[in-house]
């Protein structure tokens, strides 16, 4: 029996997602009546965008192999949300430099991981996660501890305010990025070379893909999402601390990883992704909603990952 | 020694650094020493070194642990998240029944709840095949947890009498040393052991090893109860010279542990490296926080300088012993 729901999520992550996203809907319902409503649906998924768009970025750099994963996206959001609040600084009309800023800086950071890993060939893991510890250091010296910086109401309407049925305008900005990656993935010469070196660099290298070059702008883009995530963390935040981006690293991940984006690299799709940040934001919502003391809640919440991955997130068999 | 199949490196031909990766982290060692005695007059006086020993030991302890997972093609990175479980465990169960008795059974609790946190890491990583880095990211949310569960706050000490024993002496020989001699008895006598075999063997090659017929889970999950247990013996040292209990003390030891089992020479990879490469690893970690510290930067600037060296060693060591092509 188990064997046989674990081979049918295997197969469709998708499906498992929309039952647990389903679940998670019915559950926050029974206990909280209002859970499920249209406009409570609509907040949750403002707050799903977020994490969605940084694990866009890490499915990419997932899926460019040799056990590809950034672990810098959440010190790079701080980091990303410090500058442009502090480019911002409140105002309208300085809303659009600091997206510029925000994602200029994510994604310097993110070519210098890439260089890291593709031509000093630092194993990702110690790379990025090394990256982080420089830059949160540098968030010390930028913060002296303090929040920073502030979000204008432009920002913070766009992100928290319906604009068009009902839906915040984040949404929409998260539907074209959906369309993008896809057209990325699947026409682009980029997302084909992707897939090629995810799925066997050795073999790419002799067809004539630049995998480095591909590498490099991989971990460029991911550096690039997780500052566009950090620009708008900061508009759904309005102002900005040290830790702000940390609680998205694990997710980024475990969203790339339940919507079915293999960890070996070269085979998965965003679809997956995008709805695996929204089923962790309904659970994360739903342990919220219970009551819990915030250590209990941080228990359960790795207990419901950890239960997920056993349920279909498994390495090939044979070992 | 019989060499599995799956795990035999062919024999070098010439001198290869890549096989002498040991040599690199010895070479930083001297160097770090160097500037370290330059920068700190009386950095030999042995009462300095031996402070300096008890402040490096919970990372040495630490990166043993996980080179061990690493050497079988794993990782673990809820050991951050174990060493802040131990201690709030021992400093809790300590205080609850008191005295030196409450310390000694604090001490079992300690190590037995680091090697059962070890242990199912192993035992959802091996049994239910699930990938390493993620399914121990996410225990270490879960192990978090529970130490905050235990103790919410900082607080809590254990008696005087702890402390005073890690930084003493016993019988004319300073603790730490006995605590140092005890560890690479321990590193030597493992490296000699058929376990340690069989682990290169899985870390080089787990299919060839599982059809050679190498009980690879078991292996796998015994890698892992070892490297709690390693942990756990690390917040007991860190203990040793904080003597309190906090819930968050270990973050910033996966990191560190990472970090020292590679530059000891170790291959993320699995399969190849030396628990003696991780003792060195952790000591250079440790000599350049304190080369930091006497270089007089300032104190906030202190942890951007730490993480861009440790960086910058990882590359070196990185660049100078890869292979070829």
């Amino acid at each position: 029996m188990l064997d046989r729901v674990r081979a049918a999520f295997a197969d469709n992550p998708v499906l498992a997602i929309a039952i647990g996203i389903a679940v998670m809907l019915a559950a926050g319902q029974t206990v909280a009546p209002g859970f499920a409503s249209l406009q409570q649906i609509a907040a949750q998924l403002a707050v799903a965008a977020i994490l969605a768009i940084v694990a866009a970025g890490q499915g990419l750099v997932i899926l460019s192999g040799r056990e590809g994963i950034d672990l810098s996206v959440g010190t790079v959001m701080s980091l990303a949300a410090l500058v442009a609040g502090n480019v911002m600084g409140g105002a309208d009309a300085l809303t659009l430099p600091a997206l510029v800023a925000a994602l200029g800086v994510g994604m310097a950071v993110g070519l210098f991981n890439g260089v890291g890993v593709a031509i000093v060939r630092i194993p990702p893991l110690v790379m990025t996660l090394g990256t982080a510890g420089v830059i949160t250091g540098l968030l010390v010296v930028l913060t002296q501890g303090q929040t920073s910086g502030s979000a204008s109401p432009l920002l913070q309407t766009f992100i928290t305010s319906p604009v068009l049925a009902g839906l915040p305008g984040i949404i929409f900005v998260w539907v074209l990025l959906i369309g993008a990656i896809h057209l990325v993935l699947s026409a682009t010469r980029f997302g084909i070379n992707l897939y090629a070196v995810g799925s066997n660099d050795l073999a790419a290298t002799l067809s004539g893909v630049r995998v480095r070059s591909v590498r490099i702008a991989t971990y460029g883009l991911s550096g690039m999402l997780a500052g566009f995530g950090g620009f708008l963390l900061l508009g759904y935040t309005g102002t900005v601390f040290v830790g702000a981006g940390e609680q998205y690293i694990l997710p980024s991940v475990i969203a790339v990883v339940i919507g079915g984006t293999s960890l070996a690299g070269g085979k998965g799709s965003y679809n997956g992704t995008a709805l695996g940040a929204i089923f962790l934001t309904l659970l994360t919502a739903f342990l919220t909603t219970i009551n819990i003391a915030a250590a209990e809640r941080q228990v359960l919440y790795g207990l419901v990952l950890i239960g997920f991955m056993i349920a279909y997130g498994r390495e090939a068999k044979g070992r | 020694m019989t060499t599995a199949p799956g795990s035999a490196p062919t024999p070098p031909r010439r001198f290869d650094l890549r096989r002498n990766s040991t040599l690199l982290a010895v070479g930083l060692m001297v160097v770090l020493v160097a500037v370290n005695a330059l920068l700190q007059s009386n950095f030999f006086r042995p009462g300095i070194l031996l402070s300096n020993l008890s402040t490096f030991l919970p990372l040495m302890m630490i990166a043993v642990g996980q080179c061990y997972v690493v050497l079988g093609g794993s990782i673990d990175l809820s050991l951050g998240a174990i060493v802040s479980l131990v201690n709030v465990i021992v400093v809790v169960v300590a205080e609850t029944v008191g005295g030196i008795p409450g310390v000694a059974v604090g001490m079992v609790a300690g190590l037995a709840a680091g090697a059962a946190c070890g242990a199912v890491n192993g035992a959802l990583i091996a049994l239910f095949r699930l990938q390493a880095v993620v399914t121990t990211f996410a225990t270490s949310i879960i192990i978090g947890g529970l130490a905050l569960m235990v103790l919410p706050q900082a607080g809590g000490a254990l008696p005087a009498a702890y402390y005073l024993t890690y930084g003493g002496a016993l019988l004319g020989v300073p603790f730490v040393l006995i605590v140092l001699g005890a560890l690479i008895g321990a590193v030597v006598w493992i490296a000699g052991t058929r376990f340690h075999t069989h682990l290169l063997a899985i870390g080089g090659n787990r299919q060839g090893a599982y059809q050679t017929g190498l009980p690879v889970a078991r292996l796998r999950v015994q890698s892992h109860a070892l490297a709690g247990l390693m942990a756990a013996i690390g917040a007991l040292c860190i203990l040793g010279v904080t003597g309190a209990g906090d819930p968050l003390m270990g973050q910033a030891f996966t990191l560190g542990s990472v970090s020292a089992v590679v530059l000891g020479g170790a291959a993320l990879a699995g399969g190849w490296g030396s628990a003696i490469g991780a003792i060195l690893g952790g000591a250079i970690l440790g000599l350049i926080n304190n080369v930091i510290f006497f270089a007089n930067i300032d104190y906030q600037y202190q942890s951007i300088v730490q993480g861009v060296i440790i960086l910058l060693a990882l590359a070196a060591g990185i660049f100078v012993s890869r292979k070829p092509g």
